[in-house]
């Protein structure tokens, strides 16, 4: 499949993502988001990961040229699998203290 | 058209169209549920391209604990309605519009890059994706990152509790 297919694709839904954050007022909305876009890179590098692994496979047989592209996906995982119960617990606090999860309570920084 | 080219674009425009409706859902469970299949399709492409153990992982953890753990504080503040508060449709336009102008960048970019023609992803086949080669490296190359990512789960733990115990 060509990579540029993976590209647009990935790119789609990074762009979604950013839309997603600009236009909606619900924090945990706005936290998935996030999630999305994490999600559209970790496609991108897999797909560049077996892009370098079929460009290096015609003069090796026995290559492991791309794996530290896979290897970085699974450490973008672990990374956002503390990130989310950090934010959830943040989100949580908040709707605590305003019993809302608007995000335009949170603009006090402004005045 | 062979049987991966049709599955390339079933699982694109699955997850293309789910991703819209996480945006374009009123009810944040909805949303989540929609996120939920996106997911499931970004494993179906990770399988396509034999990256097998990333499929499994983005699977359990993504679709199976992070999205449970979405799902669980949804509930449990009530959120299950349908009057949530929106922001007027003047800035609804302009996110739209500049999300949309940023994807023409990109588009304009890749289009640029003759350096990426004739390059295709290997589908199918490939072992690198496979579990045994991936834990080879995990547990050899990348052993340090993967001791820290332990003591960064660690004080992710111990910060969610301090945090939700005041």
């Amino acid at each position: 499949m060509p990579i540029q297919y993976y590209i647009y694709l990935a790119l789609s839904l990074f762009s979604i993502g950013v839309v997603g954050v600009l236009t909606r007022r619900n924090a945990i909305i706005i936290f998935m988001c996030i999630e999305l876009m994490l999600n559209a890179t970790n496609l991108l590098l897999v797909a560049f990961s077996k892009m370098h692994y079929a460009a290096a496979l015609t003069s090796n047989a026995a290559t492991q040229v791309g794996i530290d592209g896979q290897l970085f996906v699974f450490f973008i995982m672990v990374v956002a699998a503390a990130e989310v119960s950090v934010g959830l617990a943040i989100i949580v606090m908040m709707y605590r203290n305003t019993h809302s999860v608007d995000i335009n309570f949170l603009n006090r920084l402004k005045n | 058209m062979a049987i991966t080219q049709i599955l390339f674009w079933f699982l694109t425009a699955l997850a293309l169209v789910s991703a819209l409706m996480v945006l374009l859902s009123k009810n944040p469970v909805y949303s989540v549920l929609w996120l939920v299949a996106v997911f499931f399709a970004i494993s179906g492409h990770y399988i396509l391209l034999n990256a097998q153990f990333l499929a499994i992982v983005n699977m359990i953890v993504y679709a199976g604990a992070i999205m449970v753990l979405f799902l669980f504080v949804i509930m449990l503040m009530n959120l299950d309605k349908e009057t949530e508060p929106q922001k007027d449709i003047w800035m609804k336009i302009a996110g739209a519009v500049s999300g949309g102008c940023l994807l023409m960048m990109f588009i304009a970019l890749v289009k640029q890059a003759t350096e990426m023609n004739h390059k295709t992803a290997l589908l199918k086949t490939g072992s690198i994706g496979l579990i045994e080669n991936l834990g080879k490296a995990l547990f050899s190359d990348y052993v340090v990152p993967f001791e820290i990512s332990s003591v960064l789960f660690l004080s992710a733990m111990v910060g969610a509790v301090v945090i939700g115990k005041k």
